[in-house]
């Protein structure tokens, strides 16, 4: 029986199939239903800003890493296609272009690529466009969607959040002017429960950032309100898909409900105190940055580990 | 006078205030929205570092070493002082746009720096060409960062216009963050090519016989910071 020798390897002994390819292919297919629903919501034009941004994001790491590959291991197309889904319909071309090249270089690259950026990069250059171009990035150039209707005549108008209209029911569905990927929070629980499924996120982040929107929200008028807040905006978007980021999000389970808990508590700071009608984007950048403090922090107990007596 | 070449190299590359000692960063980034700011900045830096750089010199031998900082400070003040008021005088708009990073000068990291690291170690004329080629060094660096801020950040360049009315400038660059986020850059790409260049020098001193060689002054150890 025990003719089979003992294979000796150092560690680590534990090995997951996963790779950050694999992974970011199972991100791009949870953001199918949602770049899907822009699609039919707000035209072939939502189709043009998406690729648009995506290839300009993967020209950009390719160049730049001086990669054969285009496709790389995907990192770049999901920041581009992430950071389209929080521009407006059609923005200027070179807009998107801009937000895509500054997310990888100035997201991503500077700090030495996949793995090492303090914050989540799709959200580095939305921040970048709101702060730089604020008359594209917000106010009335959000298109109110004819669902179905391959159109470009569109109205344009100020979000839900802005103008504090919306019946529920169409903003769980997405029928509201907003942004290409933040509307319909139908799409983004179908794409987010793909990830559940493969198990690339946990209920932890997501659940503390709505559970805690929510709470708030309902201060401003009761269970309606608590749920306004939560569906109207990018907080579905940001959940499940920015916050998330596994490079940029703490890693231990309690700083995660932490981290989900303040990006929630920063979004309805600036939602109801600040300029911006919309927090998410700033909420999860400023979370970002405290990553690595609440990692130091809430270091999980070894299994067996006696308290130390400070006798 | 090939010496004072080297002192410029020196403050232009190896000593760069901004991109290699990292001093005087306040002005830097708070000054640096119009490139017409940065170079009446970094003129008025020349003249009380050159000033300061001589004084202190002169006066090295006079000063106790224990209360030197109180005495450089005074000698740096009066010289700020007398700059602040000639601006005010000659170039009120400049030195509105300025405002309180003039006065300020008196505690710029750049000017103590010298003074501690160089002026109060070595005779008058090579203070001056410290003071001079670290001002010049100063200045250069303060006029590309500027630039690059109010080209894309204003569309203009000292004050013209360049791209015309269609142009939508990216504000960020006008503002505190985007003068965090170039300087990092720049910072970046100067000692990417500053390596370079150290690499470079060392194959072609290499390939020199061993015996001539004149390694020329590379960069006073000045603690970094401030």
């Amino acid at each position: 029986m025990m003719s089979k020798k003992f294979v000796v390897s150092s560690s680590p002994h534990l090995r997951s199939p996963d790779s950050i390819r694999s992974i970011m292919i199972d991100v791009l297919i949870a953001l199918f239903p949602v770049v899907l629903m822009s699609v039919l919501l707000f035209g072939y034009r939502a189709l043009i800003t998406i690729i648009l941004s995506a290839l300009a994001a993967m020209a950009t790491e390719a160049l730049a890493l001086r990669r054969g590959n285009f496709f790389g291991d995907g990192s770049a197309a999901v920041t581009g296609l992430l950071l389209a889904l929080t521009l407006p319909v059609a923005p200027p071309w070179w807009l998107v272009i801009i937000g895509a090249v500054s997310a990888i270089v100035v997201g991503k690259l500077v700090y030495g690529g996949t793995g090492c950026n303090i914050f989540n990069p799709a959200l580095v250059g939305r921040a970048i466009l709101v702060i730089s171009w604020g008359s594209h990035m917000a106010g009335d150039v959000w298109l109110c969607p004819e669902p179905y209707a391959f159109t470009a005549d569109l109205v344009t108008s100020a979000t839900p959040l802005a103008t504090g209209q919306a019946p529920l029911l169409d903003l769980f569905l997405g029928t509201v002017p907003g942004a290409l990927g933040e509307t319909s929070a139908l799409a983004i629980l179908i794409g987010a429960f793909w990830l559940f499924y493969k198990g690339h996120i946990c209920w932890r982040i997501p659940g503390s950032f709505i559970g805690v929107v929510f709470l708030l929200g309902l201060t401003q008028g009761g269970i309606t309100a608590g749920l306004w807040h939560v569906l109207a905006g990018g907080v579905m978007l940001g959940a499940f898909f920015m916050a998330t980021d596994m490079v940029t999000s703490p890693y231990t389970p309690a700083g995660k409900v932490i981290y989900g808990a303040g990006c929630g508590l920063i979004t309805m700071v600036i939602r109801l105190f600040g300029n911006y009608p919309e927090g998410v984007t700033f909420a999860i950048l400023l979370m970002n940055a405290l990553t690595p403090l609440i990692d130091n922090y809430t270091v999980p107990k070894k299994f067996g580990e006696v308290k130390r007596n400070h006798a | 006078m090939s010496n004072f070449g080297q002192h410029l190299t020196r403050g232009i590359l190896h000593d760069n205030p901004v991109f290699r000692l990292v001093l005087g960063m306040c002005p830097t980034l708070a000054i640096t929205v119009l490139a017409v700011n940065a170079l009446g900045m970094g003129l008025s830096v020349i003249v009380v570092l050159v000033c300061s750089n001589v004084v202190i010199s002169l006066l090295r031998e006079v000063i106790p070493s224990k209360v030197r900082i109180p005495a450089y400070i005074i000698i740096i003040a009066t010289f700020v002082t007398l700059v602040d008021m000639l601006l005010n005088a000659f170039s009120p708009d400049l030195h509105r746009a300025l405002g309180i990073f003039i006065p300020l000068i008196v505690v710029n990291c750049i000017i103590l720096g010298r003074a501690e690291a160089f002026a109060r170690k070595h005779p008058v004329l090579p203070s001056l060409a410290d003071g001079l080629a670290i001002g010049v060094g100063y200045t250069l660096t303060l006029l590309v960062l500027a630039t690059i801020r109010e080209v894309f950040g204003s569309g203009t360049f000292f004050g013209l216009s360049l791209f015309g009315e269609s142009f939508q400038p990216m504000l960020l660059l006008a503002s505190p963050p985007g003068a965090f986020i170039t300087l990092g850059l720049l910072m970046a790409a100067f000692n990417y090519l500053y390596k370079k260049l150290e690499v470079s020098q060392k194959k072609r001193r290499s390939k020199q016989s061993a015996g001539d060689v004149t390694v020329p002054a590379v960069g006073t150890d000045v603690p970094k910071g401030g």
